[in-house]
């Protein structure tokens, strides 16, 4: 066993983990239930968080390598009262249907638009090109943050 | 209408897009033991002997269940309506197995380390017997008999590994062709392909303070999981209650019991909760996959283009188990031959056979999506043959509205149908609007270059149905709180399709409310009316047709009420913006006021209702589907470039959902068009049960997708609406392989259309 401090959703934490344990595993012990299992193989993005605002797999990280970085789960973005420009673009939009692939794939957006506030529909689609989506087609999804980088030129976020 | 029509948001999507725990794996009781299944080496075995001391030694093993210790009860895993027409070939744990990743045994231990390593310790003999792969192989004879087992129920053929059987005859199939001037033959094969839904199956199980079976599950099905669960472990219905927490996708491979059984075994065992779920691979291996077919169709036309016999034979392969077997055979012609009603000759026939490979299920599309894949590849060809545009040939041929098909009276779900008449099709209009989209005029047969790229345009008509006839029942419950608000439970298992949100919807509209004034509780068994379940595109129609029920007797005791306080009669009061409202005086009196005076002052009653609706017949929603593709006559590579889907599924309750649906299901469809396919290794491996090799399609796949919604008014559907949730899957094949025609020649016969087969193709006809 061991204890590290991280940062997560901006909230310092001392927390003692198992040998060999992964980033998924520690994040969904610790109440961050918007980590999904989708396949622990890094294939499908389901289980995407921000490490220092980048996206990373959590299923193949181990909890052991966020010891003094920043992470960031969907929970730490927004809440039910207070949400996300991201968030609401995707609820406006109709892109989450049965939601499984939704925080992974806000994550991801959420890192675009962070360096490119601009993007093409093709640019969207090569940054979520990890995430895996079976239900929407990713039509909607595309939509949703085609339209909040437009929000975020208009100033509307930042 | 105000509030059907609309695009509202989700009534799950707050909790959704900000990750609340909602899912079956993000609420599991602590203390949970971990469930595990050890899972068969070889395709056709027979368990000799099975010793799990070893394993029961290890410290932290609390159960280990085998065909030793469990009783014998033979059931169906498919969960479908009650008398099942699957048949009842599968046991909990059995002396033999059919498949690679057949089910052993199962372990609960303290952990998930500790039941992998139980697993491991479980001592098996088996003793190896001859296994067939090919469906065509496993009918003859001197083939291994698979299901050889005594009290197994409802197979057709045991002895030739026929599950189930069809023959439909309309006419005389004989005098149609030889009165038809052109005849076209064609076969198309299906593959092996799965639903991958990212939330792979899971559940919980647990017993309750008063000793009642609890089972969280990620299901589409809830009452037939606890009716199946009952029988399968020979418990009394009364003590099983079946939650459905929010699902990570289903597309039909979570109408299956394939978890729940054993979970719940388990739990009653050890006496504690128990989770399970399956791992990625397990989802590929021992989930339920498409039932890959072989349909063969011959089209006999006159030369004016009007078709006058259709044959189709179909051979399909269940897998191990014969789960829907027979009725996904059924769909293949119910759901396509009536779209060509004019053909006054028809003749339907196949077999579904077991093999020893995975156990095919229910997936969205249900054989109508392999039956379009032959069957408008064929009406393509005759097309060519006759010399005429597609297009044309289906406006002629397609059915109108006030029209029928003698195939809807003579195929139902595992029994005879019933007669109807097409009471709404907008599919002349779809096909229109299509054409326009994609610019068929000017770009069909110009085969327009681009280096080494061929450009193409292809088309695919489709209809599916909106629930089962006279079996699909759905009751709904609407409740009114003193303040003015509802509560509205239902049975409908909503998979992610927003089945919640368009129920409600419909409740509103009928009350006069916002969406925000109805609290939606859904799939609890113990707590919500019945339903039949997520399946046959039936919730919109069915559980739509209980709630508007529901909803209207519910708005007769509010206006009954009403009339009392506003001294006017009922029939000229309204529901309106949260007050009824007289039509005559315009006088108005809040909803909240209604409720308090009904619950609490005089007359004191609950407002309340609940109402049950059966599916009075199936109308068919429809699609005109139109592709244009490019293929690198170098590489073999076939490039989508643009999608058109115009869709007819009556009044749309909320348009961005229906898109939704029909964008969804044409990716899905694109991938197994182009991607999706199971290999196997001559033993019966599945050689590809991941993500990198089974690749589903990227948000870069994706080509430009187009979809439009025609209405039209369902006079049997509440509001007019009719289905959407599987139609959009039964395009993209025969539209892309129509598309390749178009573009370089070459027909396509056997999907997924991969650069090999393409290339393939190719230098066969160059060389031809």
């Amino acid at each position: 066993m061991m204890k590290i401090y991280f940062e997560l959703n901006g909230e310092p934490r001392y927390v003692e983990i198992k040998p060999g344990e992964m980033l998924l595993d520690l994040l969904r012990r610790l109440g961050m239930r918007s980590v999904k299992e989708g396949c622990r193989t890094g294939e499908c993005g389901a289980c995407t968080v921000l490490l220092d605002g980048k996206p990373i797999r959590s299923c193949l990280t181990f909890a052991a390598k966020v010891k003094g970085h920043r992470i960031t789960t969907l929970e730490g973005l927004g809440t039910p009262e207070d949400l996300h420009p991201l968030q609401e673009a995707f609820l406006e939009t109709g892109a989450i249907q049965c939601g499984f692939c939704t925080p992974g794939m806000i994550l991801v957006a959420h890192h675009l638009l962070s360096h490119n506030p601009d993007p093409s529909p093709e640019e969207v689609r090569g940054a979520i090109t990890g995430n895996l989506c079976r239900c929407t087609g990713y039509v909607k999804i595309v939509d949703a943050v085609m339209l909040a980088a437009e929000r975020k030129r208009k100033g509307e976020w930042r | 209408m105000k509030i059907v029509g609309k695009s509202v948001r989700k009534v799950d999507g707050i909790a959704l897009a900000t990750g609340q725990p909602v899912f079956t794996l993000d609420a599991v009781p602590p203390g949970a033991a971990v469930g595990k299944i050890l899972r068969s080496p070889y395709a056709h075995a027979e368990i000799v002997r099975i010793d799990t001391s070893r394993a029961e030694e290890l410290p932290g093993v609390l159960c280990i269940l085998h065909h030793g210790n469990v009783p014998r009860i033979p059931y169906t895993t498919a969960g479908q309506g009650w008398p099942e027409p699957s048949p009842y070939d599968s046991f909990l744990f059995d002396r033999k197995v059919r498949f690679v990743g057949d089910r052993v045994a199962a372990v609960a231990a303290i952990s998930e380390e500790i039941a992998d390593e139980a697993l491991r310790l479980i001592e098996v003999e088996y003793r190896e017997l001859p296994a067939v792969l090919d469906p065509a192989e496993a009918t003859a004879p001197g083939a291994p008999v698979i299901h050889d087992e005594e009290d197994a129920r409802g197979i057709h053929d045991p002895e030739h590994n026929v599950a189930a059987a069809i023959d439909i005859r309309v006419g005389d199939i004989v005098r149609g062709f030889a009165e038809s001037d052109v005849v076209v033959e064609t076969t198309c094969v299906f593959p092996y392909v799965q639903h991958v839904p990212l939330e792979p199956h899971c559940v919980v199980a647990y017993l309750d303070e008063e000793d009642r079976l609890v089972i969280r599950s990620a299901t589409q099905v809830p009452f037939h999981v606890r009716r199946i669960v009952a029988r399968a472990l020979g418990l009394p219905l009364s003590r099983i209650r079946v939650i459905k927490p929010r699902i990570g996708g289903g597309f039909g491979t979570k109408q299956e019991i394939v978890l729940e059984d054993v979970a719940a075994a388990l739990a009653l065992r050890v006496r504690k909760p128990v989770v399970m779920k399956y791992t990625r691979a397990e989802e590929f291996v021992a989930a339920r996959t498409r039932h890959p077919m072989k349909v063969r169709v011959v089209l006999g036309a006159k030369k004016d283009g009007k078709i006058h016999a259709i044959e189709m034979d179909v051979l399909s392969n269940t897998g191990a188990y014969g789960t829907h077997s027979l009725t996904v055979l059924s769909n293949v012609g119910s759901k396509t031959l009536p779209l060509y009603n004019k053909a006054p000759h028809l003749w339907f026939h196949g077999k579904a056979v077991y093999t020893n490979l995975p156990v095919a299920g229910a997936y969205r599309g249900y054989g109508a999506t392999q039956g379009y894949f032959a069957l408008e590849v064929a009406v393509d060809e005759l097309a060519e043959k006759l010399g005429m545009d597609p297009l044309e040939l289906r406006l002629k041929n397609h059915i109108r509205a006030g029209e029928t098909s003698p195939i809807f009276e003579k195929i139902g779900e595992g029994r005879a149908g019933k007669a109807q008449v097409v009471r709404s099709c907008a599919l002349e209009e779809c096909i229109r609007e299509g054409a326009r989209r994609i610019g068929w005029e000017e770009k069909r047969g110009k085969r327009i270059r681009e280096g080494n790229w061929i450009h193409g345009v292809g088309m695919a008509l489709s209809m599916q149905g909106s629930g089962i006839t006279d079996i699909d029942m759905a009751a709904a419950t609407v409740v009114m709180n003193e303040d003015g608000t509802f509560r509205l439970l239902v049975g409908a298992t909503d998979l992610g399709t927003g089945s919640d949100t368009i129920l409600a919807q419909i409740a509103a509209e009928a009350l006069g409310v916002p969406v925000e004034a109805i609290s939606v509780y859904s799939s609890d068994t113990d707590f919500t009316p019945f339903d039949t379940g997520a399946y046959a595109s039936s919730t919109t129609y069915v559980s739509g047709g209980a709630v508007l029920r529901a909803a209207r007797e519910v708005r007769r005791q509010i206006l009954e009420v009403a009339a009392a306080i506003l001294e006017e009669p009922p029939e000229e009061l309204d529901l309106e913006g949260g007050h009824v409202v007289s039509r005559k005086s315009g006088k108005r009196v809040p909803l909240s006021e209604v409720g308090h005076r009904a619950m609490y002052v005089t007359d004191q009653r609950h407002i309340i209702a609940t109402a049950s609706f059966v599916a009075p017949e199936s109308p068919p929603p429809f699609a005109a589907f139109f592709a244009e593709v490019a293929v690198d006559t170098e590489t073999g590579v076939v490039r989508g470039g643009k999608f058109v889907a115009a869709a007819d599924c009556g009044t749309p309750i909320n348009p961005a959902l229906a898109e939704g649906q029909l964008e969804g299901a044409i990716v899905q469809g694109i991938g197994h068009t182009l991607y999706e396919e199971l290999r196997f290794s001559p033993r019966g491996r599945v050689r590809n049960p991941n993500l990198f090799d089974y690749r589903i399609p990227t948000a870069a796949d994706v080509p430009d997708v187009e979809v439009v919604l025609i209405p039209s008014d369902e006079p049997t559907g509440p509001y007019g609406a009719k289905s959407i949730g599987e139609i959009g899957i039964n395009g993209p094949a025969p539209a892309i392989a129509n598309a390749i025609h178009d573009a370089i020649g070459v027909r396509l016969y056997r999907i997924p259309f991969t650069p090999e087969r393409v290339l393939r193709a190719i230098r066969a006809k160059s060389s031809a």
